[in-house]
């Protein structure tokens, strides 16, 4: 979270006129400033994962909503059904001794009790995990595929045609809400209209009764389809835009003009000397990203009740269910803040210019 | 234009294209087939709400209390016809001459799915559990709390000693569970045993269907119990499929994926009105919608706290309130006509607990200009800017809390702020989330807050949230919604509690909500219709609660899913043309998935021959 500027901010800071690798210098120096280097990054990572243990607790405290009340509200209940559910939940207790409870717990990786499903947070992000890997990373992977295929094709040739149709189409589909692309898909492709009938399943993952290890893939993949359609749809252009800007910025570089001199043609200058060096900024997008891909995409898990863990958040804040949605919290925040960390340690490896 | 040799690559990339294509389409047919290929009868039933626990002692959702209801019985049930106590392990009941004895006899014939018969020590087990332990006692509790004793006389007599009276002995809608699974697991969780999820699957029941499989956030399976002895339901199969919005439920429906959806919205329900193999069923509400009016909240010993208008406490403003509303337009408007307008607190549906006023009682009828009148009379000025003020000088400028998640209420709230403007009270609408609504309840920091509940049959509870003990010992912990207390509504409280007669009941029930009518703290407005709709080309005939006018969803007792039965075979016999059109549709998509890729190759090798 807020070692996010950095990973972005670093290369252009530098620019192409930083350090030079470390070529000719001292080993032993460099080893120690690799050190700091990262020490720093892991400090700066350990503070956060602090920040965001306090914060998830107090953050969701602050949450208007009592969740007993939201829990037993018009079930015949009496005072002492309510009391004894205060008492199981822990919310009887001082807030400091519920303090020193959960960080205890954290300390032990122990996530807490969610309230509303009765079983160990940890329990059910394990069982919601594999779900929203599977369609916020297929999601991803085939947004930047397609979004670095095409801005490549729009960015070669700024103002062409490919480039107006491509930039225009995606930034369309971009402006489109997530949850009305979601509803007008499945109205269009899975309940039938008229003659046309139902190609895809309504939501869900897996049907229910599907077995054997074949239909099930088949199955999944069958349920995958339109939740992965609208995530791309929506979220390709921002590769699309990156992948563009950045070619363009490569387009009149020296290496380009010295390369169209050796005679190679059109197509090979693009593909193995500016897109290489284009990579570099969407790469950084990819890694930011690939930290969300836990977190889910609440939207379309929500419009299609895909069974992960952004549905599961979603039904965590609506009681508010405190045990999972601080769990859900910290494990979130701290799947972005690996994920930033990694970037940041592997960042030097793929660019030398930022080497400390 | 020279053509050019194809650039490296371009093959491959086809050929991804296609597999990738081929392999997508593969599934789109795979899957019904797959589908296709059980000859269960399944009704599947959209749900939109999570899964708590299956523990019987602990669930507290309408989803799992609903499943529950299904796996286990209880020993009276809801007549599905005319919405009064019946039978079900229980054939016969009575009360002692006292009235604290009450002597039940249970069937002979009840099995549990795993074979063990069913007999009167498990349900005095079940029943003390309840009574003597705090973590059995979270679903249940309110039914035992007046039990001195449960005790077996034989294998099926079970006689219950109270502590007090109480009518609602004929409405204890308890699961009863197999005490020879459930004790071994009481001892061996102890404290934990709330957190008992109870999913070993076949879970064993008495009921009629088995809860035989649960995906997370996906489904729950339940399979019919052929040997229920109250006779086989129809379907082999009962599935709940998850559906996290309700919009793409009505879609699933449409195309036939499942059988049935409930708790539409109004535009909803139209949407679905006329589609053909489809029936929308609109059945009397059990619910009341009404906002209540801040009297002034103290606790049990009589301290004041909350920040209420100070004005609300006099019983004329509050009339002239309800006066200003009109019923009949919150119905048509905030409703789009379904609804049924308010009388008293207990919904019409339920005919004999249920009061309207009729003729000289009904004098808070709507009638702007009596409660201008009536305002004027008591000391309501009005100011310069139309807005009145009380006799001790505070303007009648009031804050409504209203839910932001219920549509009816956000539109009858917008009706309310003009309704008031005409009588001189200014509202500040507060359209929140319900959080907030609770947070400002409990603290009492309110004027005009919206409510509503779900009736039960037997209306006792809803009914007791307003006695006096019903308010907060201290701020924040009120049993109730209103703030309300009345010395002659907690004596015909506790009068139609004691009453074993229903019809004398019915009519201290009936002066029990002219009290609430009169007072003008809890102020009913509408009835809203339950809207709910099935595939009537799979479902050919299904048991409604009542009947006629009643619902399918949310019944008391299991009578919708054990009476339904499946369309005959032959009618519906359209999966194989259905996959054939699947298959047809799928080839289709290949080749123009096929074409798009090939015009995609083609025109990136020629904008590289445009060079």
């Amino acid at each position: 979270m807020t070692s996010t500027p950095t990973t972005t901010g670093e290369p252009a800071a530098q620019g192409p006129t930083g350090a030079f690798p470390a070529r000719g210098r001292s080993g032993s120096g460099r080893l120690w400033r690799v050190l700091v280097y990262v020490s720093g990054k892991l400090l700066t990572a350990v503070v956060s994962l602090a920040a965001v243990v306090v914060a998830g607790f107090f953050l969701f405290r602050i949450l208007p909503g009592d969740p007993v009340r939201a829990m037993t509200e018009g079930r015949e209940v009496t005072a002492q059904q309510r009391e004894e559910l205060r008492r199981q939940f822990g919310l009887d207790q001082p807030l400091w001794q519920q303090f020193l409870d959960y960080c205890a717990g954290l300390a032990r990786f122990d996530l807490g009790t969610s309230f509303q499903y009765r079983e160990p947070v940890a329990d059910l992000i394990l069982e919601r995990l594999g779900p929203t890997v599977l369609l916020a990373g297929t999601g991803t992977v085939v947004a930047a595929l397609l979004g670095l295929f095409l801005g490549t094709r729009a960015g070669w040739r700024p103002g062409g045609r490919a480039d107006r149709t491509h930039t225009a189409v995606a930034l369309f589909l971009w402006s489109v809400p997530t949850f009305w692309l979601g509803l007008l898909l499945i109205v269009v492709l899975a309940s039938g209209r008229g003659f046309v009938p139902g190609l895809f399943p309504t939501g869900g993952m897996v049907d229910p009764g599907v077995s054997g290890a074949l239909d099930t893939v088949l199955n999944t993949a069958w349920h995958l389809v339109l939740p992965v359609a609208t995530m791309v749809a929506v979220i390709y252009a921002q590769y699309l835009m990156i992948m563009r800007s950045s070619l363009m910025d490569e387009k009149g570089a020296d290496y380009l003009t010295t390369a169209r001199a050796k005679g190679l043609r059109d197509g090979l200058v693009r593909r193995r000397h500016a897109v290489p060096n284009a990579l570099l900024p969407t790469v950084t997008l990819i890694f930011l990203n690939l930290g969300q891909v836990v977190s889910g995409v609440i939207l379309v898990e929500t419009v299609f009740s895909w069974p992960g863990l952004g549905q599961l958040f979603y039904s965590g804040l609506r009681v508010p269910d405190l045990g999972l949605v601080q769990g859900l919290f910290v494990v979130f925040a701290a799947s972005v803040i690996l994920m930033n960390l990694l970037a940041d340690l592997v960042y030097p490896l793929l660019d030398p210019r930022v080497r400390p | 234009m020279h053509t050019h040799p194809r650039p490296p690559g371009t093959h491959l990339r086809r050929v991804a294209a296609m597999s990738a294509a081929l392999l997508l389409v593969g599934g789109s047919t795979a899957a019904p087939a797959t589908a296709g290929t059980d000859d269960l009868d399944t009704f599947t039933i959209a749900v939109t709400q999570q899964v708590d626990t299956f523990n019987p002692f602990v669930a507290q959702l309408a989803v799992t209390t609903n499943v529950l209801g299904h796996v286990y019985d209880t020993l009276v049930t809801v007549d599905p016809e005319t919405n009064e106590p019946a039978p079900a392990l229980a054939q016969e009941w009575e009360a002692g001459d006292d009235g604290l004895t009450w002597t039940f006899e249970l069937r002979d014939d009840v099995v549990f799915t795993d074979g063990e018969p069913l007999t009167a020590d498990d349900v005095v087990w079940t029943l003390t559990t309840i009574m003597e332990d705090g973590a059995a006692a979270i679903a249940s509790g309110s039914y035992v709390a007046g039990f001195e004793s449960v005790t077996a006389e034989g294998d099926h007599t079970v006689v219950v000693q109270l502590a007090e009276p109480q009518a609602t002995m004929e409405s204890l809608a308890v699961p009863i569970v197999p005490r020879h699974v459930w004790e071994p697991i009481l001892e061996e969780e102890g404290d934990a045993f709330a957190d008992y999820p109870n999913e070993e699957f076949p879970v064993v029941g008495s009921g009629p269907f088995t809860l035989v499989g649960h995906e997370p956030g996906e489904s729950i399976t339940l399979e019919a119990n052929p040997d229920h002895w109250r006779g086989a339901p129809g379907f082999d199969q009962v599935v709940l499929r998850y559906y996290s919005e309700k919009d793409a439920a009505v879609e699933a429906l449409r195309g036939g994926e499942v059988t049935f959806v409930y708790e539409l919205t109004e535009a909803q329900a139209s949407s679905l009105e006329g589609v053909d193999g489809i029936t929308v069923n609109h059945a009397d509400g059990k619910r009341f919608q009404a906002f209540t009016i801040n009297p002034g909240a103290r606790t049990q010993d009589g301290e004041g706290f909350g920040d209420g208008h100070p004005a609300l406490a006099d019983r004329t403003l509050r009339q002239a309130i309800v006066m200003a509303i009109d019923n009949d337009e919150i119905v048509e408007l905030a409703h789009g006509g379904q609804a049924v307008a308010a009388g008293g607190y207990v919904p019409a549906r339920y005919g004999d607990f249920h009061w309207s006023p009729e003729g000289e009682e009904d004098f808070l009828a709507f009638d702007p200009d009596a409660a201008n009148a009536m305002l004027d009379e008591a000391g309501y000025e009005r100011g310069e800017d139309g807005v009145r003020v009380s006799p001790d000088g505070d303007r009648l400028e009031l804050r409504m809390h209203v839910h932001r998640d219920r549509p009816a209420n956000v539109n009858a709230g917008l009706i309310l702020v003009e309704r008031l403007a005409d009588i001189g009270v200014e509202v500040e609408n507060l359209t929140v989330d319900p959080g907030v609504l609770s947070d400002a309840l409990y603290a009492a920091e309110y004027d005009l807050i919206f409510t509503g509940w779900t009736v039960n049959p037997d209306p006792d509870y809803v009914l007791g949230i307003h006695t006096c003990g019903a308010l907060p010992e201290e701020p924040g912990t009120m049993q109730g919604d209103a703030y309300f207390c009345d010395e002659e509504y907690d004596e015909l409280y506790a009068a139609q509690l004691a009453e074993y007669d229903r019809p004398t009941r019915a009519g201290i029930i009936h002066e029990l909500q002219e009290v609430l009518y009169r007072e003008a703290v809890v102020n009913v407005l509408a009835y809203p219709n339950i809207m709910e709709a099935y595939r009537s080309d799979q479902v050919s005939d299904i048991q409604i609660q009542p009947d006629p006018g009643g619902n399918i969803w949310g019944q008391d007792g299991y009578w919708a899913w054990w009476s339904a039965r499946p369309v005959a075979a032959a009618d519906s016999g359209g999966d194989g043309l259905s996959t054939g059109v699947l298959v047809g549709v799928g080839v289709v998509v290949v080749v123009l998935v096929a074409a798009g890729a090939f015009a995609l190759v083609r025109r990136r090798a020629t904008l590289e021959d445009r060079e």
